[in-house]
């Protein structure tokens, strides 16, 4: 009996419990703040250069074309990663998978929603605290808002956003969470000096 | 640390983002299956391992992701150029010294 | 109160705050600001060490970094234990508690000191040539006894309590080095907008400012000038000044890595502090303003405690009010220590006498000694130091020869000049050229964007090297694309200038002679063993250098290397650049363990990966076992079982109904694209272009040689979609080999590859029961036999959230792979537990799935492979596309050596009394009554008890495998030789009916 009862209720909204890692978690030093942000939906999407302006469209973002940069609309993040390689980070809660399956141009989107997780890292000292273990230069003349790139932290991948002068996002995948949270706040601990 | 140019991100990134992918322009024959023996040593084995410059593959690993092919000193371990996979060897190297005369 | 020898109104400590201290369990008073040397100097105290080879007593030679005596143990508490520091660069604290090293049973009298008395025992190359026979006594004898006695200091046996931070940092103008030349040369870039970093290892700013008494710079005193100037650069916002930090190594394209210590200082650091904080910085361009250090005179006897530079001196007076001595001698070959002279006879110190190498040198100190009444000896040398723990006397003598006087002093200032700290421009691939005219190594030609200026560069006088640093920190700014500078030039009112000085060994510890007259102190190196290592045929400096240990000690040579340069190249009878200077490497100082460490210890040592379902298996007890990175449920014990019976329950428990196992680790990777099938056939050996969508193949993965890479099941999910699956190790690499072909070898192909490893968690459902346990959670699929058959997939939903449902099996029973998007992973795995429940199912660990695969033969690559194994050797050719012309691997497979006869093949044995369980990686012979060492031919891959099938079970790679089926062979172990016999590598349900069963 529990059976049907389960099958109807299943088909009219979730019933699985999302648990996102980390949900929830802050942390507060002396010029940095931490905080895993909430789940987002994401795509990993690629397309050749005819393709773009289709996806663009389907997306409503315009893929960057240009490294290490990104383009931002309504809610609707889209990261240059590779020359044929943008990660879509949608906020607003609509699923940019669904809006690229009507596009027949030739691309390949793959969910990884659940794949990411996204921590922020705000405040004058929070370039410092990412310099702790990423190498890259984050002087806002190198790496301006919106600057975003793939590159290391520590002993680890990120995706690296800009979003403000003193506001990053740092994006790693769900296993690495543990480890980049607690890189960052070991740094937040040590980056205003 | 070295600083690579990515010839896709068209700027010099730190080689922490890199990793090393053996020598460049090695091409894997379209018949391979029906290579001799003696070639496919060669194709597969023999590497020139030269003191001075090598052709060798880079892989952006921990950025863009892309392969791309480099010219690089092996005694002095400068960069000279660096291209897109896919693209001939240059014809021309552009000189770099390996001694900047006293200022 | 802060000592005897304290100079009331001298020096900068102008607020004296007392911090008390100890040396050897002594209590002394010191004064903030005092570094232990000066503290410990304010105090009368000069014997800090005993030297590394001969045990003698030592004081302080220098003032700074360059000191290669006075090291000490600073002890915080049992775990903060540091050996070797200099006591010369530690800042006091109140508190602060020191150790000297190197002697037994104490300071004062080491019986190791007898070295000294047998030092003929101990000449050059003494270690090579006596310890080398017999071989083994190096191992087990020598080398353990001599580093015992030897030994600098002592490590902690104790972890290290203390953090360790680090940053990357960027900059357009590095300047290392805040003497007057790095301060101007910093505030030349900073007015320009550029970014900069000043960075010095002392406390304070100044550098030789802080003992030259004559300079004036902007109608201020030098050091005075310091302060300000760096107090405005601290101030804006494009310079970040960094005191206490050390520029230890330059490397390629102007890296350098720097040390800051940002605690060492501190009575009481708190514990957010870290203790050391290093930067890797990144320069455009790179000013070099690292000085010059001062040597000492070579002659006998010249190491004993109170013999020092003339600069320490007059730092330890100038900066930190402190005498050295009441009645002191100065022995010089230039007019540098004459300043000395004159600053201490001005505080009130007498001076005894100075002896001037020089025949007739004229100039303004000279003059100036003479009004103050100092008794000046030109053309004589010191001879010989009298004293032992403290040195008493100097004997003089007219530098050709002569009638001897020896004077009474408690301390020697020495000086024979000064050398360009060339280190950096060194390491930095930079070559040094020869000034024969100054007798200097002074920066020639350069290898990166940096520029040297001031003391290091040879240039001398204070207007000279303002005038070259700030035009070069200005020029460094625009070459790294500043704006023009629009600052003012520090201005200097008046300087001190100093002369040459000599290299080399001075007259009575000449050639002739067999006295001790030091060249390197840490490492008791005398002119003598240079000369010995000459007349034994090393020629270069280099051989001369490792023979003698020369400047090998951790003060890497700053005092020694030009001496023993000067006396080798005496000895060759050749001009000094043709003997050569020895290369320098970093670290220019010692570096902690914990500063290269950073934040690379602890949680952070590695990451640590658990996957979504983590928790669930926690909260139940599980084992956990390391892969990878990955944490993994091994085993799931109940009430009080061992691993053993843990694994026995799971295994039946999973035969009889059914078992979940969290199968999240499986690398995975999303194949999209027109070409995508085509794509598959190229990497993969197995046929792909005609698998239907909504099926799945068992994949291989060979590289180039033919070797198994990687396997994995693979699911077609739509014609143009491939859901593959890697082994859980293997994921990061296979990922990289498909971009790799796909980059380089097939570009034309239109397909794209993704991980999703992170993006679904997968949970096994496995048993007989397994379709009823997961039935009433899906929705959207038909899990009938005819619409789901084994190796299929489909896409639906399973408690209301998406899945891709793969039938498979990695057991041999009726069997699911449940993926769900990983934040639902935990909710959807215990929805099916619950379901599970009604049926009697577990959770199994990593150790049951190993075992119930080995049970079926399925092989795990890496285990049961290790890269020389070929699909045939696997025994999985059914695998290899027979038809196909191409793919990774399929010329490797058929070299000669991968197709003859004898290869290792994988079998299965099974042991001759069922209980015996081999162990893994054991060897296997044919013939045990052979001669050792025996034929070996083969190994064990995976061992294990199987109680489905009541006895032990294991897969073995053995040469001629497959026909030696029914053979019985040997495994010899320490206990006994164990009987097997080869069998086929299915040890239950050989027929597969349980797949569907």
């Amino acid at each position: 009996m529990a059976k049907a009862a389960t099958r109807k209720t299943a088909a009219a909204t979730p019933s699985a419990e999302r648990r996102a890692a980390l949900a929830g978690q802050e942390l507060s030093a002396t010029g940095v703040k931490l905080a895993v942000l909430p789940p987002a939906e994401r795509i990993s999407l690629r397309a050749p250069e005819a393709s773009l302006a289709a996806l663009s469209k389907a997306l409503g973002v315009t893929l960057p074309r240009k490294p290490k940069t990104s383009a931002s609309k309504a809610g609707r993040t889209a990261l240059w990663l590779g020359p044929d390689e943008w990660l879509v980070i949608d906020e607003a809660g609509k699923d940019p998978l669904a809006d690229c399956a009507e596009v027949t141009a030739l691309h390949s989107a793959v969910g990884i929603s659940h794949r990411n997780i996204a921590i922020s890292v705000t405040g004058p000292a929070a370039a410092a605290a990412v310099n702790s273990g990423c190498p890259q230069d984050l002087a806002l003349e190198v790496f301006p808002v919106g600057a975003a790139s793939r590159t290391i932290l520590g002993k680890v991948e990120i995706v690296l956003l800009r979003t403000a002068e003193d506001a990053f996002r740092v994006e790693c995948w769900r296993s690495f969470s543990d480890y980049v949270f607690t890189f960052l706040s070991e740094a937040a601990g040590d980056a205003a000096a | 640390m070295l600083l690579i140019r990515c010839p896709y991100c068209e700027e010099e990134r730190p080689e922490l983002e890199f990793r090393n992918a053996g020598e460049a322009h090695i091409a894997r024959s379209a018949n391979i299956a029906g290579e001799s023996d003696d070639d496919f040593e060669k194709f597969f084995f023999i590497r020139s391992n030269p003191k001075g410059i090598i052709h060798e593959r880079w892989r952006h690993m921990h950025g863009c992701a892309r392969f791309f092919n480099a010219v690089r000193d092996t005694v002095s371990d400068k960069f000279i150029i660096t291209y897109k996979a896919g693209e001939p060897k240059p014809a021309k190297l552009p000189k770099i010294s390996n001694e900047v005369v006293a200022k | 109160m802060s000592g005897a020898f304290r100079i009331p109104g001298a020096g900068r400590l102008s607020q004296p705050k007392t911090a008390r201290f100890s040396f050897d369990g002594q209590s002394y008073p010191g004064i903030e600001g005092d570094t232990l040397a000066s503290a410990l100097l304010a105090n009368g105290v000069h014997l800090v060490g005993r030297s590394f080879k001969y045990h003698r007593p030592r004081g302080f030679l220098s003032a700074g970094a360059e000191e290669p005596n006075a090291l000490v143990e600073i002890r915080r508490d049992a775990a903060r234990r540091t050996p070797n520091v200099r006591a010369t660069v530690q800042e006091l604290y109140d508190g602060l508690a020191a150790q000297s090293q190197n002697r037994w049973p104490s300071l004062s009298f080491d019986v190791g000191a007898v070295n000294d008395i047998a030092s003929p025992l101990f000449s050059a190359g003494f270690y090579y040539k006596t310890f080398m026979w017999p071989k083994a006594a190096w191992k087990n004898l020598y080398e353990p006894k001599i580093r015992a006695a030897a030994g600098l200091g002592v490590a902690p046996d104790q972890p290290d309590p203390d953090h360790y931070s680090a940053r990357f940092a960027h900059c357009d103008v590095l300047v290392l080095g805040g003497g007057a030349a790095g301060i101007a040369a910093a505030l030349a870039a900073a007015e320009t907008g550029a970014r900069v970093i000043l960075a010095d290892e002392q406390a304070e700013f100044g550098g030789s400012l802080r003992f030259e008494s004559g300079a004036s710079i902007d109608g201020e005193d030098g050091f005075g000038w310091a302060q300000a100037a760096t107090a405005r650069l601290k101030d804006m916002d494009n310079v970040r000044v960094l005191s206490r930090t050390t520029a230890f190594g330059y490397y390629a394209q102007n890296f350098v890595g720097l040390v800051e210590r940002v605690s060492d200082h501190l009575q009481n650091p708190g514990r957010d502090l870290p203790r050391e904080r290093l930067w890797q910085v990144r320069a455009k361009r790179v000013v070099l303003a690292t000085g010059a250090i001062e040597r000492h005179m070579v002659f006998a006897d010249n190491d004993r405690p109170g013999i020092m530079l003339a600069s320490a001196a007059r730092t330890y007076l100038n900066h930190y009010g402190v005498a050295v001595g009441r009645n002191v001698g100065v022995y010089t070959a230039n007019d540098s220590a004459y300043a000395a002279a004159i600053d201490l006879k001005k505080a009130g110190v007498n001076v005894a006498a100075i002896v001037d190498l020089r025949d007739n040198p004229t100039g303004p100190v000279i003059d100036e000694a003479r009004a103050l009444g100092i008794e000046i000896n030109f053309g004589r040398a010191v001879i010989r130091a009298g004293g032992k723990l403290r040195v008493s006397s100097m004997t003089v003598q007219p530098k050709n020869g002569g009638g001897e006087r020896t004077i009474p002093v408690d301390a020697i200032l020495m000086s024979a000049g000064w050398t360009p700290s060339v280190h950096l421009f060194s390491q930095s691939r930079g070559k040094v050229a020869f000034n024969d005219e100054t007798k200097r190594f002074v920066p020639g030609i350069y290898a990166q964007d940096c520029v040297s200026v001031g003391a290091c560069n040879g240039t001398d006088g204070l207007s000279a090297t303002i005038d070259e640093a700030y035009a070069a920190g200005a020029k460094a700014a625009k070459d790294a694309g500043a704006k023009a500078a629009k600052g003012t030039k520090p201005k200097v009112d008046a300087s001190e200038s100093w002369s040459r000085g000599m290299l080399g060994a001075a007259p009575g510890a000449g050639p002739d002679t067999t006295v001790k007259a030091f060249v390197d102190f840490q490492n008791d190196v005398t002119a003598k063993d240079i000369r010995q290592a000459v007349h034994e045929g090393m020629r270069s400096i280099e051989h001369v250098k490792r023979f003698t240990t020369n400047g090998m000690a951790t003060d890497q040579g700053k005092t020694s290397n030009m001496h023993g340069l000067a006396i080798a190249a005496e000895t060759l009878g050749k001009p000094i650049p043709q003997v050569g200077l020895t290369t320098f490497r970093a670290p220019y100082t010692p570096v902690t363990f914990g500063s290269i460490v950073g934040h690379a210890r602890g949680p952070l040592f590695d990451p640590t990966r658990k996957t979504a379902i983590h928790p669930w298996a926690e909260a139940q007890g599980a084992v956990f076992e390391d892969v990878g990175q990955w944490k993994r449920a091994w085993y799931f014990p109940k009430g009080g079982e061992d691993i053993h019976a843990a694994v026995d329950r799971e295994c039946v428990a999973v035969r009889k109904t059914a078992g979940l196992f969290d199968a999240s680790t499986l690398g995975k990777i999303e194949v999209v694209g027109p070409d995508a099938a085509k794509f598959m056939e190229l990497l993969y050996t197995n046929p792909w272009e005609k698998l239907e969508p909504g099926r799945c193949r068992y994949g291989i993965m060979l590289r180039e040689d033919g070797f198994i890479y990687d396997d994995g099941v693979v699911g077609r999910l739509a014609p143009d979609r491939f859901h593959v699956t890697t082994t859980t190790g293997g994921a990061p690499r296979v990922m990289n080999h498909m971009e790799d072909y796909l980059q380089t070898e097939f570009p034309h192909l239109d397909v794209w590859l993704t991980s999703t490893t992170e993006q679904w968690a997968v949970i096994a459902v496995q048993g007989p029961k397994s379709r009823d346990i997961i039935a009433p959670l899906v929705e959207g699929i038909d899990m009938s036999d005819e619409a789901l058959p084994h190796m299929s997939v489909r896409e639906g939903k399973i408690c209301g959230v998406p899945t891709r449902l793969f039938r498979m099996s990695f057991s041999g029973e009726r069997g699911f792979e449940v993926n769900v998007p990983a934040d639902y992973g935990q909710a959807v795995w215990e929805a099916l537990w619950a379901e599970g429940q009604k049926h009697g199912a577990v959770a199994y660990g990593t150790e049951a799935m190993h075992v119930l695969r080995a049970e079926k033969g399925y092989i795990i690559v890496g285990q049961d492979t290790d890269g020389t194994v070929t699909p045939n050797d696997a025994g999985l050719d059914w695998a290899v596309g027979k038809k196909k012309t191409d793919f990774v691997g399929i010329r490797g497979m058929a070299r000669p050596d991968l197709v003859a006869k004898g290869r290792k093949q994988l079998v299965g044995l099974k042991t001759r009394d069922p209980k015996v369980v081999l162990e893994e990686g054991a060897q296997i012979v044919a013939d045990p009554k052979q001669a050792i060492p025996m034929t070996m031919i083969g190994h064990v891959t995976s061992s294990y008890w199987s109680e489905n099938c009541g006895r032990s079970i294991a897969l073995a790679l053995v040469a001629g495998g497959r026909d030696r089926m029914g053979e019985t062979l040997y495994v010899p172990m320490p206990n006994g030789t164990i009987e097997v016999e080869v069998t086929g590598m299915v040890f239950f349900d050989e027929k597969g009916e349980r797949l569907n069963g």
